[in-house]
């Protein structure tokens, strides 16, 4: 058994888990965070992405032991109260979602790629960067459109307009 | 019609909880003193259960019970069964083979469910399933339908002879025969449909928990129609009789189809609940989920298509074998029968059809019904062979196609179906249109100069949705009718409530079906809710799938609408002291036409409840409910077009540009269309480009994971041109035909016969992956 300390959306939490526990399961089962969810067992899809210290990160491939120290943002931790992230918000907008069960991943790795593009995106890019995270619903369609929506949003002008100017 | 009725894009009512993480899925919910399930499942594709030893499981950590099948039969739960009666054209009844939701002498497929282990976590669960040790007896395999049809396969089930499940036909074979006799000129080709795994993103799951005191189950399921488990489990699978049985499908992550059957697993954590007497969760890995959910697809088929000297088509004769897997699920009889079969005449007049179908069982995970079911089939065998009629005869395919379009309705077609309306050449035009298919061959030699190889392909579809008059499936065999149900309450303060029998797994029925009461009363969208997914709040309905719950669900709740409003509409003229014939509804109001008197919708349910002052002799109380089954189905129909550029060094394709120009009838929400489309059209790519579902030869699946099955990302696949034209279909009231399953019907052949374009090269199977595609273009070299 491992005692595991994680500051999860702003909340220092200590549990004993087994050892074997991952991140995600630590978040689902432990503390009750169930929009962060399991889609395959091989970190393929996505569905678990958190950030931890600022960054995307696949919750199903780390140990929740390996978290204890860290700050932990799920899509829980994402909106500021009622008022939507701007990448919520381009979702709800553009239609970026349907059965909801990527949606969480798909959001928070959004959030990263956005910012992790302080040049601004093109659609090019944000497909590329949606590697790590599988839709069955949407085409991707309306993801793509969400994202750069919401980078634009974010005050980060497109590639596109950059050159134009 | 106003900012929220019908025709509105109105942004989602159920996107909140979604994209704030507060959606629930049946993984996120929680019953005290719940303990979690895993399936030992069987490694082989076809053995004999010798023993099972579960001695050193039970004595684990953690661990509650472990129970196996014969168990499962000593307390009289029953076989699952195929719902769909087809009978082979001698007139034998199909052969249906025992199944049992654990295996109890003999394993049919790798990932056969044997036992179940429940413990207080899902790790000791899966550590103890480990500790099973289950003594098999090895039999030979086969996983492909054409080998399990020859002589000396080995035999899946007694029932059936030579694996043999039907051997159907429809249509009319000599006139078939003895068109193609005289054609001037003959089409002939040989055709697979691959199999796919429809891999909804939301693992199925399945929650068990009996309650004692009220000697009642309730099960918390990853279903598209929980009525039709509660029947199906309660009917047929003895589990409980209807009225202690509740089933609740929650927020449900995608379908596909895969979420209609009633699996294994919800039954035997039903059953193991009361066993153990605790609440049982059973949530599928990925792996777990491509080894046992439904499978889709998978044909095998000859086919001949016949022209006059004028070109045009007068006959088609087709001859298919499709692989149903080990057992037959829920309804995959009817899918390579009547959701195939009747579509074979596309859009065009084709005077004689012929078709032969036989089904076959095989050591692979059943297969059933995958978005489109039977209709994609038809479409890629149909577009893929007009397509090559088209270069054989040396015409242009779109000019080929438009000379053949059925233009007159209603047409009856040789093969059941009769459709009732539709303009095929506006949606061949507005897709040439949008495409610029005229100034193809100027990009083509645009790309030849950059060294890559430019094709375009095209597709016209047509579907049939709904999916049908209840009696009318009942005489081709279903177990089941295919009507919906409905009913509306008014509140007391003038919110509304619907529930309804269909249900919602990202299709947004909360925001669609509450436009279509927002815009008939004239109230906020907010003021209505919509209740579906659960047996105890909703009396009965059939669920979703095929397409069917604009045309049909939400029929439905405009008979129950209908009713309200003519009650509603007697009060408030009871109330204004006018006539009910002058009674209007706007903008939240009922007013006496041409005059400014007037009852808030407010006030006017409250009267209906207060009941002081209510016309003589009306009950109290404003809720109604219909039920509703269509008259005819649905047929949506369009035209994709598809161009890509294949790089000849790789063989890799890149689609440039994807146009589709839909007929749907009318719509409610085009954001909301336009996005079904869209997913569609992804899974079609997904087929033609990426995915397939492989066996290797002793029956072990190769592609059990996501390293392993290509699933379709964002950068496989370009943003979609998409486009509707709308003849209203006539046989529903909302004139609605129906959008969730046209994407992935029309484009897998556009994508093939836009790569075969490419190439120089018609022999090209799917997925078209890069290694087939530069093998056929080397291939097309030598020639």
């Amino acid at each position: 058994m491992s005692e595991v300390t994680i500051n999860v959306n702003g909340r220092t939490v200590t549990k004993t888990v087994e050892d074997r526990t991952l991140l995600v399961h630590f978040l689902r089962e432990e503390l009750g965070l169930t929009g962060t969810h399991v889609g395959c067992d091989t970190s393929q899809c996505g569905s678990c992405v958190v950030h931890v210290d600022g960054k995307a990160v696949k919750s199903c491939t780390m140990l929740a032991a390996q978290a204890s120290g860290s700050s932990v943002v799920t899509i829980e931790g994402l909106a500021n109260g009622a008022e939507l992230h701007p990448v919520q918000a381009a979702f709800k907008e553009h239609h970026g979602l349907q059965c909801g069960f990527c949606t969480p991943g798909m959001i928070m790795a959004a959030v990263d790629m956005i910012n992790r593009h302080p040049e601004g995106l093109d659609e090019a890019t944000v497909r590329a960067e949606l590697e790590g995270n599988i839709c069955r619903c949407t085409g991707y369609h309306n993801i793509v459109k969400a994202v750069l929506a919401a980078s634009a949003a974010m005050g980060k002008a497109s590639k596109g307009k950059a050159k134009a100017a | 019609m106003g900012m929220e009725g019908i025709g509105a894009r109105v942004a989602r009512k159920e996107d909140r909880r979604f994209i704030t993480g507060a959606g629930r899925y049946v993984d996120d919910m929680v019953v005290p003193g719940m303990k979690h399930a895993v399936f030992v499942r069987s490694p082989h594709a076809h053995a004999e259960i010798k023993k099972i030893d579960v001695k050193k499981a039970k004595a684990m950590p953690g661990v509650v019970d472990v129970l196996v099948g014969k168990q499962l039969k000593s307390d009289g739960i029953g076989n699952l069964i195929c719902g769909w009666m087809i009978h082979s054209k001698d007139g034998s009844p199909m052969k249906m083979g025992a199944w049992s939701p654990l295996a109890v002498d003999r394993v049919r497929y790798v990932g056969d469910a044997v036992a179940i282990v429940v413990a207080d976590t899902k790790g000791q669960a899966r550590d103890a399933a480990e500790a099973v040790e289950v003594s098999y007896k090895e039999l030979k395999a086969v996983t492909e339908a054409v080998d399990a049809l020859k002589k000396g396969a080995p035999q899946l089930h007694p029932e059936a002879e030579g694996n043999l499940i039907y051997d159907w036909e429809i249509g009319d074979a000599k006139a078939t025969d003895a068109a193609i006799a005289k054609a001037a000129h003959v089409t002939k080709m040989h055709i697979v449909n691959n199999r796919l795994v429809p891999n909804a993103m939301e693992p199925r799951a399945a929650l068990g928990h009996y309650d004692k005191a009220e000697d009642h189950y309730t099960c918390w399921t990853t279903s598209q129609n929980p009525h039709v488990a509660r029947l199906v489990m309660s009917a047929f699978y003895n589990v409980a009789p209807e009225n202690k049985l509740r089933v609740i499908a929650p927020d449900v992550g995608g379908g596909f189809g895969s979420k209609i059957y009633i699996y294994p697993e919800e039954i035997v954590c039903l059953w193991a609940s009361k066993k153990t007497g605790v609440p049982v969760k059973w949530v599928a890995d990925r792996t777990e989920s491509f080894l046992s959910d439904a499978h889709g697809r998978d044909h095998v088929t000859e086919v001949q298509l016949a022209f006059d000297k004028d070109n045009r088509m007068t006959a088609l004769k087709v001859d298919t074998i499709a692989n149903l897997g080990a057992y037959m699920s829920l309804f995959s009889s009817s899918v390579p029968t009547y959701l195939y079969a009747t579509l074979l005449s596309g859009q065009y007049v084709i005077p004689a059809i012929h078709a032969n179908v036989r089904t076959v069982y095989t050591n692979t995970a059943p297969v059933d019904a995958y978005r489109g079911a039977g209709r994609p089939e038809a479409t890629y065998l149909l577009e893929r062979v007009v397509e090559t009629a088209a270069r054989e005869l040396g015409v242009a395919p779109a000019e080929l196609r438009r000379k053949n379009f059925v233009t007159s309705f209603p047409y009856q077609t040789p093969v059941i179906m009769c459709y009732d309306a539709g303009d095929y050449a506006a949606s061949l035009d507005a897709a040439m249109k949008a495409a610029d298919y005229a100034g193809f061959a100027k990009r083509r030699e645009e790309a030849k100069k950059r060294g890559k190889l430019r094709g375009i392909g095209m597709s016209n579809y047509i579907e049939a949705c709904g999916i049908a008059p209840s009696a009318a499936v009942g005489s081709l065999g279903a177990g089941v009718g295919l009507w919906e149900s409905a009913e509306v309450r008014v509140n007391a303060v003038g919110t509304i409530e619907v529930l309804t029998g269909s249900h919602s797994h990202g299709q947004g029925h909360e925001t669609t079906f509450s436009q279509l009461v927002a815009g008939r009363f004239g109230v906020p969208i907010e003021s209505v809710s919509i209740v579906h997914g659960d047996t105890d709040k909703v009396q009965m309905g059939m669920g979703t799938y095929g397409s069917r719950s604009g045309a049909v669900g939400m029929s439905a709740i405009v008979k129950a609408l209908d009713k309200v409003e003519a009650k509603a509409k007697k009060i408030a003229a009871h109330l204004l002291e006018a006539d009910e014939g002058d009674i209007v509804i706007e903008n939240g109001a009922l007013k006496v036409a041409g005059t400014d008197k007037n009852v808030p919708w407010f006030q006017m349910a409250l009267a209906a409840y207060t009941a002081h002052n209510l016309p003589a002799g009306m009950e109290p109380g404003l809720k109604e409910g219909a039920f509703y089954d269509p008259s005819n189905f649905t047929f949506p129909a369009g035209c994709y077009i598809c161009e890509v550029e294949v790089d000849p060094d790789t063989g890799h394709t890149d689609i440039v540009q994807f146009v589709a120009a839909d007929d749907f009838g009318n719509i409610i929400n085009p954001m909301i269309v336009e996005g079904q489309v869209h997913g569609g059209i992804a899974q079609g790519i997904g087929q033609a480009l990426l995915e397939g579902c492989k066996y290797d030869a002793s029956g072990q699946l190769l592609t059990a994971s996501y390293m392993d099955y290509t699933m379709p990302r964002a950068g496989d696949l370009p943003s979609f041109k998409v486009s509707t034209s709308n003849t209203p279909c006539p046989s529903n009231p909302l004139g609605i035909k129906g959008c969730g399953e046209a994407g992935a019907i029309g484009s897998p052949p556009a994508v093939i016969n836009a790569i075969t374009d490419a190439i120089g090269n018609n022999d090209l199977t799917m997925p078209a992956t890069p290694q087939k595609v530069w093998a056929a273009l080397q291939a097309a070299k030598k020639h």
